[in-house]
Formats: C-alpha cells, sequence, structure tokens
C-alpha cells in the first residue's frame, strides 16, 4: 500500500526568487535545517536531470537522491530516493510552485509517494510531512528573510535590528535650496509593520520645495527631511510584515515626508515591488508624479476622446507624463510652457498646442486653439487664476495641483457657476488610502510604461549631498522631465 | 491563443469555497458583475454539456457551456458560446487547491482564447482584472480577512 503526502503553504516572495533556490537540487544543505551537508555526485551539475545528490542529515542517516524531472516552465522538480539508511521505499515526491497573481507571492506544494516496512506507515508519514516538509516551508521562508539566496556562499548573514548608518538632507529652517543640508545619521531597525530599505534613487517633486519653504509646517516640522518617494531594496522587515522580504526590489511613497536619505523605514503598506523591467531611477522618478497623472486622468477628468486638457508646465515631471497618456486616451493637449526648448520637449510627448508664455497669459490663445478647456491642470497658482478661468470651457473642470506663482486667493462659488464649473483641490495620497489601490494603481502605471502610453523618462540625477542644487534647479524651471536624488 | 491567468489565496477551507461557486449557475450569488442567470432546458446546474445563460451588470449577454466539473479536484472548465466580448474558442478553468497550513486555499482562474488582432491587451485586462481577480475579490471579502 503505497503512501501518500502532501502540503502546501504560501511564501511571501515572487515565485523566480523562490524557484532560484528550489531549482537548484544541490541548495537544500544551506536552507533546510534537517540536511547537514550535501553534493552532487560524479561532478555533475545541481541542475542536470539525472543527477545524483548524497546528503547526510544532522540526525546521522544518509541519502541518495535523483532528479527525475526539472521544468522552468512549469517550475516543477521531481526526484526520488535511490538508497537511504531510513526505511522509505520506492519513494518519488515533487515539488510544484504556482505564481500567487494576487500579491506576487507563490504557492509552494509538495508532494510524495513511497511504501514503508509494516507497521511503520504512520511514523514515516508523520516524518516526511512535518520533519522535511513544514519544517522546510519554515526553513526556506527564514533563509529567504534573511537574504539567503543574496550572499555570497559562507558569508555571514547580515546583521538585523541594529540600527544603518543613513546619511540624509536635513532642514534646521525654512529656506531656500541652501538651507538643506546632508548629515550623517541613524536609520532605525524597522518597527512592527515596517520595512527598512536601502534606497537608491529618491524623486524630487514640487512639494518638496513647499515643504522646505515651510509652506506646510504642520507637515514638516524643523528639523525635518523632506522626500516622499524612493526605491531601492528591503534591508529588514520588522514584525507582522508579509508579502515583502530581504532583497526584495521595492519602491514606495507615502504622506510623511523624509525620504532624502539613504537608508529608511517605511510602514509596508507604502510599499511596491518593482517588476524586474522597471529600474530604480524609473520608479523613483515616476512614482508620485505617474500615480498623480494616473489620478488627473481617470478619477478626476475621465479623459476620454475629444476631451481638450490645458495642461501648465507641460515639460515637467507631471505634465510630460499627463500629455503622452492623455493623448493616448484621445484627448487634445494644449501645454503652456515657459520657453522654446520647453516647447519642442512638450509637442514631442504629445501637446499638439503649444503655449510659449512667462507672464501667465494664456486664455485667449487656448480659446482660439480649441475654443475652451474642458480639464485645467493647474500648477501655477495664484498670478494664474484669472486666466485659468477664461481658459475654462463650460461644464470645465479645474484642477489645483500646485501653487508655483503662490497660494490660490479663495475662489468663490458664484464664480464656478457662471461656467457651471467644478473645482478640485486633490491629494494624491487620498487615493492611495483604501487597502489594494497603491497595488492596483503602480500596476496600471507600469502597464502604462510597457505599452509606451508614458515613455520612460529622461532623469537628471543629483547626489543626496547636493539636494539643494536639484532644488535650485527645479525651481529655475530650466529642467526638463523628472529630477532625482541618488544615493 | 492568449492566455490569461490569475490567482489568489482565500481564507477558507476548499471544501467551503467551492461550495460557494461549484454551482453552475450561481455566478449573480457570489460574482458582483454578474446580474442574472438560468440554466438552459431546465437542465441541473452540474450536468457536464448544460449550457448557463446569464447577463452582466451592463446587460450583455452570455452563454457558456460546463465543459468539465471535479468535486475531487475542485475545478470547472466552460467555453464561450455566445458573448459581446468578441473572442473566440475561449476556454476557460476555474480551480482550488487546499493549503494544507492554516485553513484556506490556493484559487486559480485562467482562460485561452483568440481575439482580432490588436484587442488582446485590452481584452486580458477585462478578463484577468476584471473578471477573475473581481471574481477572487468578492470571494476574499465573503470569507472575511484581506
Amino acid at each position: 500500500m503505497l503512501q501518500k503526502v502532501v502540503r502546501s503553504t504560501v511564501i511571501d516572495a515572487p515565485i523566480e526568487r523562490v524557484w532560484a533556490v528550489l531549482r537548484d537540487f544541490n541548495s537544500h544543505d544551506q536552507w533546510h535545517g534537517v540536511v547537514d551537508t550535501s553534493r552532487i555526485e560524479g561532478n555533475e551539475r545541481s541542475d542536470q536531470v539525472g543527477c545524483i545528490r548524497s546528503f547526510s542529515l544532522k540526525d546521522g542517516n544518509r541519502i541518495r537522491e535523483q532528479l527525475l524531472t526539472l521544468d522552468d516552465r512549469e517550475h516543477k522538480s521531481t526526484y526520488c530516493i535511490v538508497e537511504a539508511t531510513v526505511p522509505l521505499q520506492r519513494y518519488v515526491a515533487t515539488v510544484t510552485l504556482k505564481p500567487v497573481t494576487d500579491g506576487n507571492r507563490t504557492f509552494w506544494h509538495w508532494e510524495s509517494s513511497f511504501a514503508t516496512p509494516p507497521g511503520q506507515e504512520r511514523e514515516l508519514r508523520e516524518m516526511v510531512a512535518t520533519g522535511v516538509y513544514e519544517a522546510g516551508f519554515d526553513h526556506l521562508r527564514r533563509y529567504l528573510a534573511q537574504g539567503g539566496d543574496l550572499r555570497a556562499p559562507g558569508s555571514a548573514p547580515m546583521p538585523t535590528a541594529l540600527p544603518v548608518a543613513s546619511r540624509r538632507a536635513v532642514l534646521h529652517h525654512y529656506g531656500g535650496p541652501e538651507v538643506l543640508l546632508a548629515e550623517d545619521g541613524q536609520a532605525a531597525p524597522p518597527g512592527e509593520g515596517e520595512v527598512r530599505i536601502r534606497q537608491r534613487a529618491i524623486g524630487v517633486n514640487y512639494i518638496d520645495i513647499y515643504l522646505r519653504k515651510g509652506w506646510i509646517p504642520s507637515m514638516l516640522p524643523i528639523p525635518g527631511t523632506p522626500g516622499m518617494e524612493a526605491a531601492g531594496t528591503v534591508i529588514d522587515v520588522g514584525s507582522g510584515v508579509t508579502g515583502l522580504m530581504a532583497g526584495d526590489r521595492v519602491a514606495y511613497l507615502g504622506p510623511v515626508p523624509g525620504a532624502y536619505c539613504s537608508v529608511r523605514s517605511v510602514p509596508a503598506a507604502w510599499v511596491v515591488r518593482l517588476p524586474p523591467g522597471v529600474e530604480e531611477d524609473t520608479a523613483a522618478a515616476l512614482l508620485l508624479k505617474g500615480l498623480t497623472a494616473d489620478m488627473l486622468l481617470r478619477d478626476l477628468g475621465r479623459v476620454d476622446r475629444g476631451t481638450r486638457v490645458l495642461l501648465h508646465a507641460a515639460a515637467g515631471g507631471v505634465g510630460l507624463l499627463v500629455a503622452a497618456w492623455a493623448r493616448r486616451l484621445g484627448a487634445t493637449v494644449v501645454g503652456t510652457v515657459s520657453s522654446e526648448d520647453k516647447a519642442r520637449v512638450a509637442r514631442a510627448h504629445g501637446c499638439q498646442h503649444v503655449i510659449v508664455t512667462r507672464d501667465y497669459r494664456f486664455a485667449d490663445a487656448v480659446q482660439r486653439a480649441v475654443g475652451g478647456a474642458d480639464l485645467i491642470i493647474d500648477g501655477l497658482g495664484d498670478a494664474a487664476g484669472a486666466e485659468n478661468f477664461a481658459a475654462l470651457a463650460p461644464c470645465g473642470h479645474w484642477v489645483s495641483l500646485g501653487q508655483a506663482s503662490g497660494a490660490l486667493h479663495a475662489i468663490s462659488p458664484d464664480l464656478l457657476v457662471q461656467k457651471s464649473a467644478t473645482f478640485s483641490r486633490p491629494v494624491i495620497f487620498a487615493y492611495l488610502a483604501a487597502p489594494g489601490q497603491l497595488a492596483q494603481r503602480t500596476q496600471r502605471l507600469w502597464a502604462a510604461l510597457d505599452d509606451g502610453s508614458i515613455v520612460k523618462p529622461t532623469v537628471e540625477r543629483y547626489t543626496l549631498d547636493a539636494a539643494g542644487q536639484a532644488h535650485a534647479r527645479l525651481e529655475s524651471r530650466q529642467s526638463v522631465g523628472p529630477l532625482i536624488l541618488v544615493a | 491563443m492568449i492566455k490569461v491567468y490569475v490567482s489568489s489565496v482565500i481564507d477558507a477551507s476548499a471544501d467551503n469555497v467551492w461550495q460557494r461557486i461549484r454551482d453552475f449557475n450561481a455566478l449573480p450569488l457570489w460574482h458582483p458583475a454578474i446580474a442574472d442567470s438560468r440554466i438552459e432546458n431546465n437542465e441541473p446546474p452540474d450536468r457536464v454539456g448544460c449550457i448557463r445563460h446569464f447577463h452582466t451588470r451592463d446587460g450583455g449577454l452570455i452563454r457558456e457551456r460546463l465543459l468539465g466539473l471535479s468535486d475531487y479536484d475542485f475545478n470547472c472548465s466552460y467555453e464561450i458560446l455566445e458573448s459581446p466580448m468578441g473572442v473566440a474558442e475561449y476556454v476557460a478553468t476555474i480551480k482550488l487547491t487546499p493549503i494544507t497550513d492554516g485553513n484556506r486555499c490556493f484559487a486559480e482562474w485562467s482562460a485561452e482564447f483568440e481575439c482580432a488582432e490588436g484587442r488582446e491587451r485590452e481584452l486580458t485586462d477585462t478578463i484577468g482584472n476584471g473578471v477573475f481577480q473581481g471574481g477572487f475579490d468578492a470571494l476574499k471579502r465573503h470569507f472575511g480577512r484581506r
């Protein structure tokens, strides 16, 4: 009578990472706690179908097993016992992995059939099920969490739960770009529900400048570090974190500033894993701006074929994304820019009409070009208030995204009624607060990058120590496309 | 041939989830995008070969034939006979696998079909993110924790 054992679990890591360990027929002495030492006989490779691993267990037993099937497409490995000091007869086992697409995790199925000497069925089933399979699930989980698959064989595990040095840009008082000073500090170990990230690229956004100027002191008290988004690699995770582990390439976006640094602990809920095709630089340059574009076009503008969009700062970080994406959705895009150079860039990214202006005069040109805008994406603020209203089409929607020229004065409902207009002042973080929103929206962003709806941006890079220069550059209105800091 | 594959983990035993989804006529009871359903010719909904005739919430009529049903493997496959989606040779399978550690199961929903050139991405998104993931999200909500 053949005995059958089936055990399965879910591992919080992408299938590629789990499979990279399990497809190696000789890796088990590194991750499985019951295996002492293992070698492949006859100098064969450990992914050679037919190869034999000869290993000893910590309890002194010795086993030889042969690899019968290895399938990288099905993520499947089958093997049998050739010889063993434990009484498992005709033992054939199969490991199968499947992707959990909802969360980018891995389902791991491990099963076997075997015969035993009479009377030992129960004992041996138990030994295989709990001693080998269930223990193996736990041991592999721990191995991945410690980044065991990422370090060179023989090197020591990474220290965890210790502070790690972190260079950061700090404000001691509000003011111009020169008040951003780099200092050495430490990043505390991740608390409950947090992950600690070795940051490679940090996004620079206009909100960072507002915070530096002290326009929103409640959001960034001094001394403080600005920055809303970054991308890098997970160093370690705090208790209660599922779905992320050491070694994962990630990006994050959060409502609490502090990203201008080299190592940071942030809530796991802010964090998304990066798909293989998306680099850290691109992620840091795109996350906040791209999700903002997604919110503007989908949630607020309901942009569709024929929608007339007036886009200010059309050659800026958000502008280029919105222009290209809106165009792909069938909109007519009118952009304003401050120079002829920028006009060329804006045209290349999908603006059909470009208005070059440095004095906030554009309403007549918009009316002439398209007869009014159904959607205005306004980062200009107060100096352009009256012109924006004049450029708006009946039933149009004016979205105030930023206030580069100064805080907008109050807009009276009596003004809006003249055009049956809508005015919005959205905050991206409110659109990301519900569970699942961040993952869903970023997935849409990567898909847009993949299908060419938006083009991978050319980024301008500054070091963390030169964060002030990056701010000066962004404020000078000379830059084209997104800026990032590299750490 | 276009392939769509979506999988998820649902916090309930495969037995419990299977009870909710095995009835070929029960889509409106658990899938939020489906408005109504009936089985043609008064056949029982677990007779392989029976046809379900249902409407999506946006009014589309879809007819699907049950191709296979296994209470042992917890899987069900079906083909589309008629739909407004513009797919041909559409065959889909929904399958549950128990996860032995914890009272939960692994759910897979996959489909293969042909379509007009240029519509692959749109249909993959509608079917994968809309129909399949939308169904799993509803099951996850129904069975508690997310």
